[in-house]
């Protein structure tokens, strides 16, 4: 007797729990041993070159660390992660499977989700570890939220590089999800900028860019941790739900590209 | 009657150039229907369209103009898939997973429990001739053949009613050819559907019930392999075969049956004739010459002449 076939979300789970397989067994996540080496060099080190500043330094270097290398893993694995598939036409085996085109996509999204969410807890873990090793204790818990919401920036950087992959080559993808990434973050400077400068072209250029794309400075909270300030509860469910809302949007895109896709 | 596979119409083009797409049709107007139960062979040329019907069919592309529909559900269906199975050519798959990790992901996209996920991928991968020592290692690891085997297990995974190969011989040596070919026959015993493409005319031979040949995207021929090599005018000849009598002997003699030729044979002659009525007056001469009937059979094309016929601009 022919096989029922799974329920949607278990499709989308098996997927997902397939791509975490193949970002381990590509090494993805050997990132975390120059991370590690980092953040234990940094410990042992700094505290003699600035004198009572450790902790604070470490959480700039660790956290920004963090967010550098999640982006990197962000970028270049997920612009070739559908990519990847159809050139090496793994995608036929899947497709005569009773899986759905955006059931494929959203599993992959997702599995790779999960690698960044170790990547980013495990470093969350090492810099937690270095700052109880030069005394930090007070900071340790303060800087999980910052961590939440790094992940949640790489979540949308994900969605992005994913979508510019279902109709790109994986270099243009990379490089307009990089310029994303970078305009993401001071968007919201340059349309203050814009607005200073009182040219109405200019001012309806950067407030398209800053309503367009992913205004990713919500996330940005470093520097106020290094401070010892934690980011306030309504701030980290704002982001929350920005982060959510984009990615929906970033993935419905992708899927409706990637469902009128022909694999030769 | 459902049949297995319908194809109404079914046509492709693919774009070409960056600047100026031009149009190329791989697929022209296919129409072609398969029954239940039968191995199917889909026979052309290179280019011919053969790999275009069945991506078309998996819904890796889709059809410019056409429907299709396998086990009477279009193919758009995406639970139909549940009932199917296929082997690309030449297959590609996760390299960092090994062939039981393969089969155990494939057959979870199924629903099936842990459990029976391994009994039949183990189980699977016995049939199709991977060793036990092997289904630990990376699929990087393995040989062109062992991957075509591997393709030939996964496509079986949920017990399907139709099962579409991608040249399943591909790659294989004439040892694996033969189990894969007692593989499909057994499939055919079960009552599974074998929708099948491949350049290799003696496993259409031996294989086959019906056969579909492709020209240029567009079908040039379809029915059984006999109604097939028998269809052409100049392959209902009768030959005769005589010995004790040499050609040269009995060709004039023969001339007055209307085309009729006399060939020279070991010992003997051949002749070929028309029309079977014909049969007594050829054998009356050859007697009357001294010569002994030793066989009269049909001529039958080749599959080779037929394919090479039918595949030729």
């Amino acid at each position: 007797m022919a096989a029922e076939g799974l329920r949607f979300p278990s499709r989308i789970l098996t997927i997902s729990k397939n791509a975490f397989r193949e970002a381990v067994r590509d090494r993805i996540l050997y990132n975390l041993i120059l991370f590690v080496l980092l953040i234990t060099a940094s410990a042992v080190f700094l505290g003699e070159l600035s004198a009572g500043q450790e902790a604070r330094v470490i959480v700039n270097l660790g956290l920004s660390s963090t967010l550098i290398f999640g982006a990197f893993i962000s970028i270049f694995v997920g612009v070739s992660l559908v990519w990847k598939e159809i050139e090496k036409r793994t995608v036929y085996s899947i497709f005569s499977k009773p899986v759905g085109r955006g059931e494929f996509i959203v599993g992959k999204y997702l599995g790779l989700c999960g690698t960044l969410f170790v990547n980013v807890a495990v470093m969350g873990v090492g810099v937690s570890l270095a700052l109880l090793y030069v005394q930090g204790g007070s900071l340790v818990l303060q800087i999980w939220p910052t961590v939440a919401l790094i992940f949640l920036e790489l979540t949308i950087l994900t969605a992005v590089a994913i979508m510019f992959s279902s109709f790109s080559t994986p270099a243009l993808s990379a490089l307009l999800t990089f310029f994303i990434f970078v305009i993401g973050h001071f968007s919201s400077s340059l349309r203050d900028l814009a607005q200073q400068m009182g040219s109405a072209t200019a001012r309806v250029v950067f407030d398209a860019i800053y309503y367009i794309l992913p205004n990713l400075s919500h996330f940005s909270f470093i520097t106020e941790s290094s401070n010892g300030m934690t980011p306030p509860p309504a701030m980290i469910g704002g982001s929350l739900l920005y982060a959510l809302i984009y990615d929906v949007i970033l993935l419905t895109i992708t899927v409706v590209i990637f469902n009128r896709r022909n694999f030769k | 009657m459902e049949y297995a596979v319908e194809i109404k119409n079914l046509s492709k083009d693919y774009e070409t150039g960056f600047l100026k797409k031009t149009k190329v049709r791989a697929l022209d107007d296919l129409t072609l229907n398969v029954r239940p139960g039968q191995i199917f062979g889909f026979l052309g040329g290179n280019g011919a369209g053969k790999t275009t019907t069945i991506k078309t069919l998996m819904r890796l592309q889709f059809p410019t103009a056409g429907s299709a529909k396998i086990l009477g559900c279009d193919i758009s269906d995406v639970q139909m898939h549940t009932r199917i199975g296929y082997c690309p050519e030449n297959p590609y798959f996760y390299d960092y997973l090994t062939a039981r990790e393969l089969m155990d992901y494939f057959g979870e996209l199924f629903g099936y429990d842990k459990a029976t996920r391994k009994t039949k991928g183990e189980e699977l991968l016995t049939v199709v001739g991977i060793e036990e020592k092997d289904w630990k290692r990376q699929l990087r690891k393995y040989s062109k053949g062992m991957l075509q085997r591997v393709g030939l297990a996964q496509s079986l995974i949920n017990d399907p009613e139709i099962v579409f190969m991608d040249e399943p011989m591909s790659g294989l040596d004439p040892v694996g050819r033969r189990e894969i070919r007692e593989l499909i026959a057994g499939l055919r015993e079960k009552g599974v559907t074998v929708f099948m493409s491949t350049h290799i005319l003696s496993d259409i031979e031996a294989l086959c019930d019906e056969v579909a040949i492709l020209r240029n995207g567009k079908l040039a021929a379809s029915g059984t392999l006999n109604e097939l090599l028998a269809k052409d005018e100049a392959h209902r000849m009768l030959e005769i075969a005589v010995q004790g009598v040499a050609a040269d002997a009995i060709r004039e003699q023969i001339e007055f049956v209307a085309g009729a030729t006399v060939v020279v044979a070991p010992n003997g002659a051949i002749i070929q004739i028309l029309d079977e009525s014909d049969i007594d007056a050829v054998l009356a001469v050859t007697r009357t010459a001294g010569g002994n009937l030793i066989s009269i059979q049909p001529v039958k094309q080749s599959l080779e002449e037929l394919f090479v016929k039918e595949t030729k601009d």
